[in-house]
């Protein structure tokens, strides 16, 4: 069995190995608490050329990332907290993201930007977002977000092997999740990644991502226990999105949750929800989809403030209760 | 390393727009190197003049930022440049991109947006793009390539091979945080980057005197611990030697190097107008600084040498303009980019390569 964590190391091993153009570059990437168990005693197996750790610049790191990627490298960002790559985002949005288009579609751009969620702990509100909606807003580039072991090894490595710049964002709650890992698969790019249906269902189709799509996972598990059968879509790839997964699962249980461990108001929820909603005619549905999302307000550190802060499988096994009972 | 002076603080007389209006010092430079060089500052000049008359005619629409004035930086670093090598420009780089080889049919289509352009009719005036010629790109949000052409410049320091990176950036850009993010960054990885800071002295409307305490850019090499040259960057000799100076240097293992071209921009920020009446301290200026024109000095030396007379400089001009025009009129019958281009070109497909 591997953890997500040590899958995530599998993968950059696996790419520093075989790739000599690929290289990593960020702040931390020399200490052993940045990245939790996602990176470790990588600057000693692949030297310190190509895992390299940086000055306090994230804006400057990830234009050399982005302008190495131009001349022919395969560099991976890391950001160990979304909130400090904010700093970064001309980088991100306004260059990597334009680049192809803007040069008439002759520029690659083959890198990957990876961000981690480093929510609760009580970090609060600057240690914490998740903001993948806002990178899945913007056209050029692509955005992974796994939520297994085996996506969070082999989604790596097919971003780092693309051809176009990668947001790629893995979630600290997920690193001690286990798994069998399958051999990697050389070939899979994100060109060929999709949702996921992981568990079929009858009843309500319950769609989420990253973390959240593990807590989906779990709610369907009680769920069944209890009676009602949940049909579980991991979204993986959230940019370009593919709802076709979604809408294939909802025209058969008549039920949506998309369940989003961020913010609601144009948020990813929102946009799984609009893109089944326009796809499907309102007798499709046997009640009106609903989200469940973080509340509108900054993360808290304050222990209880933090625990309401955040929804847990539970939560998502009483919302589908309520929509199931509904007439 | 240069010495800690107050020298890298100020420009002197360099910003003195009354001074090096002289013919510039070309003994002992063959003649056909300068001939050559003048030959690419009158089309420089030639093209941007042409842009500058269409846009006032709004037949160009896209934001154009003409480098009137100051063509002799972009065409003294492109001296030295070499296969292999990696060139950023920015939102002012018509110069840059024809100074590397670019073509004027390519840059006269890609400002009026038609397919036959340097970038398929994708980005206009403000992203141009010639990698068979080693320019990789310009972009107008201020100081972006700066991290970028210093990543270039660490893959050419990964690849082993003496290629360097070039940052075009001007004055303004020296405000944003990424410019002292990058050098640092170059600095401490002892990367082979050269920093061309075109100090016009102007960024949009604003003259550096109210936007910095100091007016030489060179303060923030030697506090980042890179090596740093200024030069008149209206006298296309000094230009090429400092360039190939800090070039050499970058390609021995030296790590960055930052030249300040000091110049000046005979129109406005933006479009063909000379902005007189909306620069701040511009009006009593732009008069004087004419008579720095880096081509009339460079004329004025040749045909004081002998190397050219003064007919012959003339169908220079006239050679220049009717190949513009020329470039115009292709340019005028090329197609735009099919309808597909807006979603196909969203991510990098080979076909489209």
């Amino acid at each position: 069995m591997t953890s997500y964590g040590h899958a995530l190391r599998e993968g950059f091993a696996y790419l520093l190995r075989n790739y000599p153009e690929t290289f990593t570059i960020g702040q931390g990437l020399w200490s052993p608490w940045y990245v939790g168990n996602s990176m470790t005693d990588l600057d000693k197996e692949f030297g310190k050329g190509r895992v390299i750790d940086t000055p306090v610049s994230e804006l400057a790191t990830t234009g050399v990332a982005v302008g190495a990627a131009l001349s022919g490298r395969r560099p991976i960002v890391i950001h160990p907290r979304v909130d400090f790559a904010l700093l970064a985002v001309d980088q991100v949005v306004n260059q990597a993201a334009k680049w192809c288009h803007m040069f008439g579609g002759k520029v690659a751009v083959p890198v990957v930007v990876r961000a981690i969620i480093n929510r609760g702990g009580e970090q609060g509100a600057q240690h914490s977002q998740a903001l993948h909606s806002w990178f899945a807003h913007v056209p050029g580039l692509r955005v992974v977000m796994p939520s297994t072991p085996a996506d969070a090894r082999d989604l790596l490595i097919a971003a780092s092997l693309g051809n176009d710049p990668v947001v790629f964002i893995d979630d600290r709650w997920l690193y001690e999740l286990e798994a069998e890992l399958p051999p990697v698969n050389p070939s899979l790019r994100l060109t060929n990644v999709r949702p996921r249906v992981d568990r079929i269902g009858t009843d309500i189709t319950l769609a989420g991502c990253s973390h959240s799509a593990q807590l989906c996972r779990q709610a369907a598990e009680v769920l069944e226990k209890l009676g009602v059968s949940a049909e579980v879509v991991d979204l993986r790839l959230i940019n370009p999105f593919d709802a076709s997964p979604v809408i294939d699962s909802v025209r058969k249980t008549g039920r949506l949750l998309a369940v989003d461990g961020d913010w609601s108001t144009c948020g990813m929820a929102a946009e799984v929800i609009a893109s089944v909603v326009e796809s499907l005619p309102p007798g499709a549905f046997r009640s009106s989809p609903c989200r469940l999302t973080l509340p509108d307000a900054p993360a808290p550190t304050s222990k209880p403030l933090e625990k309401a802060y955040y929804f847990n499988a539970a939560d998502i096994t009483s919302k589908v209760l309520e929509i199931v009972s509904r007439l | 390393m240069n010495p800690v002076t107050a020298d890298a603080f100020q420009l002197g007389d360099l910003a003195d727009a009354t001074k090096y209006h002289s013919p510039i010092e070309i003994a002992g430079r063959s003649p056909d190197q300068l001939q050559r060089w003048l030959r690419k500052l009158i089309e420089i000049r030639c093209a941007e003049e042409k842009i500058g008359e269409e846009f006032g005619k709004a037949v160009i629409k896209c934001p154009c930022h003409l480098v009137i004035g100051q063509e002799a930086p972009a065409v003294g670093i492109a001296e030295h440049i070499r296969q292999g090598d990696r060139v950023f420009g920015a939102h002012r780089s018509h110069a840059h991109f024809l100074s590397l080889g670019g073509t004027m049919d390519q840059l006269m289509a890609e400002v009026l947006g038609k397919e036959t352009g340097c970038s398929n009719g994708m980005g206009g005036s403000m992203h141009l793009l010639d990698r068979a010629n080693n320019f990789f790109g310009s972009v107008p949000i201020v100081g972006a390539t700066i991290p970028i052409a210093t990543g270039a410049g660490l893959a050419a320091k990964m690849e082993g091979a003496g290629g360097i990176a070039v940052s075009y950036l001007g004055d303004g850009a020296t405000e944003e945080g990424v410019f002292h993010e990058s050098l640092n960054f170059a600095s401490v990885m002892k990367l082979p980057v050269i920093y061309v800071v075109e100090n016009n002295l102007f960024s949009s409307h604003l003259h550096i005197s109210l936007r910095q305490p100091f007016d030489s850019i060179c303060r923030f090499a030697l506090a980042h611990g890179v090596q740093w040259q200024r030069v008149d960057g209206n006298d296309i000799v000094a230009m090429a030697d400092v360039a190939s100076d800090a070039i050499q240097a970058a390609r021995q293992g030296a790590g960055p190097q930052l030249i300040e071209a000091v110049t000046y921009r005979w129109r406005g920020h933006v479009g063909h107008r000379e902005d007189n009446d909306v620069g701040v301290m511009r009006k009593e200026g732009l008069v004087e600084w004419k008579k720095r024109d880096p081509i009339r000095r460079l004329v004025d030396a040749m045909i004081a040498s002998r190397h050219i007379t003064k007919t012959m400089a003339d169908s220079i001009w006239t050679e220049a303009r009717d190949a513009v025009a020329s470039s115009w009129e292709r340019a005028d019958l090329a197609p735009y980019p099919a309808p597909s281009a807006l979603l196909d070109r969203v991510f990098f497909k080979e076909e489209n390569a």
